[in-house]
């Protein structure tokens, strides 16, 4: 199967470009990384969940998360190809260097948002094929489209589309929703803006010469220090809360007290920065709370998992 | 009805070649595992395959 594209409406050159994709860069365009965090909280919903899916209808719903997630990272792609192109972290993605065609980007998409979120609803159950389908739209159309190019609280709000996973796995499970999934989905959208925000200090150009209204760009490196300081001490208590609320043990205490603490002392060092020219000269303290920031919450997850593991083998 | 050979069309490299070959695997082997999934998950469901809970 060849894919054909024509130059569109308004140029004389009528060579029609053939797709030189690979297979790899299909892969590229779902966002791989952020996929596995996207199926690793949903499936810690699906196991501290009450009740029992059978594994294979469990590795189904997995598999319509990552896929309905990877569709909502192709669809970004595909529009963000005319900023991705202007940045140096991005441009090397598949639709800015060329060897993925716009069209071809979109129609995988959504063929593949359609996908999974009906093979969700018709083999599971329709309460997690609506929150799949909410979140493919929240992250394409509320992030992507109107948030990202509009408003420097666009990783505030748009966050909420990757703190919906554990709830799918909840309700794919139980076939609806409960305060446990509720609060994975607060650790995760408060955890958002440091994780981002950490990531554009050190990339400010980039976003600079994009015309993306982040944080840093609009309102200074300061205030974006402040700010992540100011979400991390939301987030170190909020960390511990499925121990408060009883779904986390003792294991789960420790090591959120522990990332918690290891959190605010990172976000510490990058508020204490100083200066802009401070940041500029030396990204470590803003790479090292974006690195850990994602094992911090890779380990609150895995806690949580390990318990109810270790809970379900021993009865 | 004769092949009109002063009309090239298109002619892809050998590269072109290989990734469509590659795209057109990869497809065949993700319908494939489709079949598979979707007969593991009749047989689980059973008859109502399609009676889900809301």
């Amino acid at each position: 199967m060849s894919l054909v594209e024509g130059q569109g409406l308004g140029t004389t050159d009528v060579t029609p470009r053939l797709s030189t994709a690979d297979v790899g860069d299909f892969f590229a365009l779902m966002k791989p990384r952020v996929m596995s965090l996207v199926v690793f909280t949903a499936l810690v919903g699906m196991v501290i969940a009450p009740g029992h899916l059978h594994w294979v209808l469990s590795l189904t719903a997995l598999l319509c998360i990552a896929v309905g997630a990877g569709a909502a990272g192709a669809l970004n792609m595909w529009y963000d190809a005319d900023i991705d192109v202007k940045m140096r972290r991005t441009a090397k993605r598949p639709i800015p260097a060329g060897r993925v065609m716009p069209g071809e980007a979109l129609a995988y998409g959504i063929t593949l948002s359609v996908f999974a979120v009906t093979c969700l609803g018709l083999f599971v159950n329709v309460a997690a094929a609506a929150l799949l389908a909410f979140t493919i739209f929240f992250y394409v159309v509320i992030y992507s489209m109107l948030l990202k190019r509009a408003t420097p609280q666009n990783i505030v709000i748009g966050g909420a589309a990757g703190a919906l996973p554990p709830m799918i796995g909840w309700a794919a499970v139980t076939g609806g929703l409960s305060i446990e999934p509720i609060i994975l989905f607060l650790i995760i959208f408060i955890w958002t803006p440091p994780h981002f925000w950490a990531l554009a200090l050190y990339h400010t150009g980039d976003y600079e010469r994009a015309g993306v209204p982040m944080l840093p760009v609009v309102s200074g490196d300061r205030e974006t220090r402040r700010q992540i300081m100011l979400y991390t001490v939301l987030l170190a208590p909020l960390g511990m809360a499925p121990w408060l609320f009883g779904f986390g043990g003792i294991f789960y205490a420790g090591v959120s007290s522990i990332g918690g603490a290891m959190m605010l002392w990172l976000a510490f060092r990058v508020w204490r920065q100083g200066s802009a020219a401070d940041v500029k000269e030396n990204a470590k303290p803003s790479k090292q709370l974006f690195g850990f920031s994602i094992l911090y919450l890779f380990l609150l997850f895995a806690a949580l998992l390990a318990e109810h593991a270790v809970a379900a083998l021993t009865g | 009805m004769q092949p009109d050979h002063d009309h090239e069309g298109l002619v892809l490299t050998e590269e072109q070649r290989r990734r469509r070959r590659n795209r057109s695997i990869a497809l065949a082997l993700v319908l494939a595992a489709l079949v598979v999934l979707f007969y593991a998950i009749t047989l689980v469901k059973g008859p109502g395959v399609l009676q889900r809970p809301i």
